[in-house]
């Protein structure tokens, strides 16, 4: 059997494991807000704290152990998310994969979560071989990058401001729309008028982005209306204000191709599942929808390009909140 | 407790004022910033951040929950808009970002019971077009002076 490696990852909200072979076939992938966990192994789930992502772990990772048909001892290695994240929230994960790698003197591999989101171009069946431009856009974090090696970029731009995943969440609520927001406004936008409305998009300098000011138009627009205009309009409203954020990345991507000269261009995070987005960049590639939102067959993927280490040097690895720039 | 109320008229206008109020916060200190979408609740930390040295990029730690970012002093850079309380288990993912560091809270309405007492509380609302009313809360009269500066927009309240 090809070697198999363990992904696990807790960095925000959903905490996930998969099985993913050397050659990127996942075998599964479980994440905490798919799986029916409760009937499988009657989890609660209380909150936004390291304390659920506590009591998923190890539920999450048996799972994904049996999703994929083996056992601990055909794992090979681990691979978990060091960083960025809200700290107490990674040290479950971290403290889990040390435990589980300890146990079986495996190797473990610390991985850097946007790395992961990156990997996911790199999983069967058809991996993606660098150089590509790729736009990394979640809640959390919007990235031009250059990807040169599959170990690693560099980083072109970056938001100054809310990135774009917060921008679709940040609107959908001044919608008076439901949660994910990105996926309401998207579902509203396709009964709307993309020009409606003009929406400015702030021009920065580089390859950076900024969204904080679309908003503050969006939020302008909405307090102009009474509540029966803005019922009729929303449809308006959401489409106009998903396509500045479409026109926004799919431009400052197009910009950033000049740059490197990496024709191939990926997109990889949550805003990545926008068909907007998608339409708009039609010969780009585009990371599978099931795999835009965290998860930890990414993870696993990019322990295939990171450092392994050997035990005992992993138990002093501490988890690290912020993503260096 | 004691009020300053400004105007102000930009995103530069609002960093303006953070800059004033910032040298006067020391490690432990808390900041609590209000108000609605799209106030300038980030703007207003990145304007103290750049006053207390920090280079890099301050963002909104909406999803992320929480940046810290260093500089001549650590600053913690909160943010519980996705938080309905602030429960003990989750008070304890956060305390660690206010061990050594001046810490600023974003939407800190969840956690008001739980957050520890601030040195100054910050509320931004939306006046006509791009003005802000930038109120400053604080039972220390040295840094309210600080924060008013002689702006032209100052208000004092009480």
């Amino acid at each position: 059997m090809s070697t198999l490696i363990l992904g696990i990852e807790t960095s925000c909200d959903e905490t996930a494991a998969a099985v993913v072979e050397a050659d990127g076939v996942v075998q599964s992938s479980v994440v905490s807000s798919q799986a029916d966990l409760h009937a499988r192994y009657g989890g609660v789930v209380p909150e936004i704290a390291s304390r659920r992502h506590l009591e998923l772990v190890a539920p999450v990772v048996r799972a994904a152990l049996e999703d994929a048909g083996v056992a601990l001892d055909d794992v090979d290695r681990v691979g978990v998310t060091q960083g960025p994240g809200l700290v107490g929230a990674l040290l479950v994960g971290l403290s889990a994969a040390k435990a589980i790698a300890w146990a079986r003197g495996l190797p473990l591999v610390p991985v850097d979560h946007l790395r992961g989101h990156v990997a996911t171009l790199y999983l069967a069946p058809d991996p993606l071989d660098p150089p590509f431009t790729c736009l990394l856009a979640s809640g959390g974090h919007t990235l031009l990058l250059s990807v040169r090696e599959r170990e690693g970029y560099e980083v072109l731009g970056s938001t100054l401001d809310d990135a774009a995943g917060e921008a679709f969440d940040k609107g959908a609520r001044l919608l008076g729309l439901g949660y994910p927001g990105g996926a309401e406004i998207d579902r509203l936008a396709r009964d709307g008028d993309p020009e409606a409305y003009s929406f400015p998009v702030a021009r920065v300098a580089g390859l950076d982005l900024s969204f904080s000011g679309l908003k503050t138009a969006l939020l302008h627009a909405v307090r102009g209306l009474t509540e029966t205009d803005l019922a009729a309009r929303r449809a308006d409203l959401a489409a106009s204000y998903q396509r500045a954020i479409v026109r926004a990345l799919a431009g400052r991507l197009r910009a950033a191709v000049e740059r490197t000269g990496h024709e191939t261009v990926a997109v990889v995070g949550g805003v990545a599942a926008n068909s907007e987005l998608r339409a708009a960049l039609p010969d780009a590639r585009f990371a599978p929808l099931e795999l835009c939102t965290d998860n930890a067959a990414m993870i696993a993927s990019a322990a295939r390009f990171a450092r392994a280490v050997e035990p005992p040097g992993y138990l002093a690895l501490d988890a690290y909140p912020s993503a260096p720039l | 407790m004691p009020t300053v109320e400004l105007e102000s008229r930009s995103a530069d206008e609002t960093e303006a004022i953070a800059a004033r109020l910032a040298p006067g916060l020391r490690p432990g200190d808390v900041v609590l910033v209000s108000g609605e979408l799209g106030a300038g609740k980030t703007t207003f930390v990145r304007g103290a951040c750049r006053a207390l040295g920090i280079t890099g990029r301050v963002t909104s730690p909406t999803f992320t929950i929480g940046h810290r970012y260093g500089g001549r002093v650590d600053v913690s850079h909160l943010d519980l808009y996705r938080f309905r309380g602030l429960s003990p288990a989750e008070w304890g993912d956060l305390e660690p970002y206010f061990q050594d560091a001046i810490v600023f809270v974003e939407w800190p309405e969840a956690g008001i019971h739980a957050l520890p007492e601030p040195r100054a509380r910050i509320r931004l609302v939306h006046l006509s077009g791009d003005v802000r009313l930038v109120s400053v809360d604080s039972d220390d009269r040295a840094l309210l002076e600080e924060a008013g500066g002689a702006g032209p927009g100052l208000r004092h309240g009480d």
